[in-house]
């Protein structure tokens, strides 16, 4: 495959309840292997999926909350949290882990992989997409 | 115009699993490719064989393999959502110990990298499903 095109993965949903937040990482994590243009979006409550101190111990579910921190390595280092759904729930960015990614092109600067845009700004990001994986 | 259609929705619960099935028959009709049909999250289930619905309601799965006989598609089941779900074919029975297979005519099982080899390879990614 010669053509990159831009991926953008869009999470909207809480990280437990359903499996889609799980089988999102789990897409993120292979498509990682095709060298595209990758970023990914989390709105509503897909906000929740990035939050500190997840704890799944009473309800059985797998804690996968830490896979996050290893997107950078993957090469995944555009993440965009929608302000305005953060706002909605009471959440700052404090709130949320704090995830990173090493440049390569400035001797392995460590940098923030977390960008907050707003509604609009989220939709002009969406409207220059190749392609959309909605979770 | 080449396509790659992802149903994410089991048949019967939800419309999206009919949708797909009716657009993609829609699109094949109108000379358009499609390059490959991923089935993931519940949408495997659209690939068992035991499928045995009331005889006066349409077969979800057996229409498919028809389908695919007709045009040569390739309809593939994400093997992480098909294990979690009990859809097995010879090789998964043999790797995973089961006693049964269950994977319809037309039907294969492979990663997600289909998924994005489809999205990437084709025109347009179209989803069905939540």
């Amino acid at each position: 495959m010669s053509d990159v095109k831009k991926l953008m993965y869009v999470n909207r949903r809480a990280p437990y309840g359903t499996i889609y937040a799980w089988e999102s990482l789990e897409v993120v994590l292979i498509g990682a292997a095709f060298d595209q243009d990758v970023s990914l979006a989390f709105l509503d409550d897909g906000v929740y999926q990035l939050t500190k101190g997840q704890n799944t111990e009473d309800t059985g579910m797998k804690n996968f909350s830490a896979t996050y921190a290893a997107l950078g390595d993957y090469e995944v280092t555009k993440i965009y949290v929608e302000k305005d759904s953060l706002d909605e729930r009471g959440l700052l960015l404090d709130d949320l882990q704090h995830l990173v990614w090493e440049d390569e092109d400035e001797d392995w600067a460590e940098k923030d992989s977390i960008r907050l845009v707003s509604r609009a700004e989220l939709a002009d990001l969406m409207a220059d997409q190749d392609i959309m994986f909605n979770f | 115009m080449k396509l790659t259609i992802q149903v994410n929705e089991g048949p019967y619960q939800h419309q999206a699993a009919d949708s797909a099935y009716n657009f993609a028959k829609a699109a094949l009709a109108k000379g358009h490719e499609i390059f490959r049909v991923f089935f993931y999250h519940d949408g495997v289930n659209n690939g068992t064989r035991l499928t045995t619905p009331p005889q006066d309601d349409r077969h979800a799965v057996d229409r498919w393999s028809e389908l695919a006989r007709e045009y040569e598609l390739d309809l593939v089941l994400c093997v992480a959502a098909a294990q979690r779900r009990g859809i097995v074919d010879d090789g998964e029975a043999e790797r995973n110990g089961k006693d049964a297979t269950n994977i319809a005519d037309g039907f294969r099982i492979s990663g997600l990298g289909q998924l994005i080899e489809g999205a990437v390879q084709s025109d347009r990614l179209v989803v069905f499903g939540d």
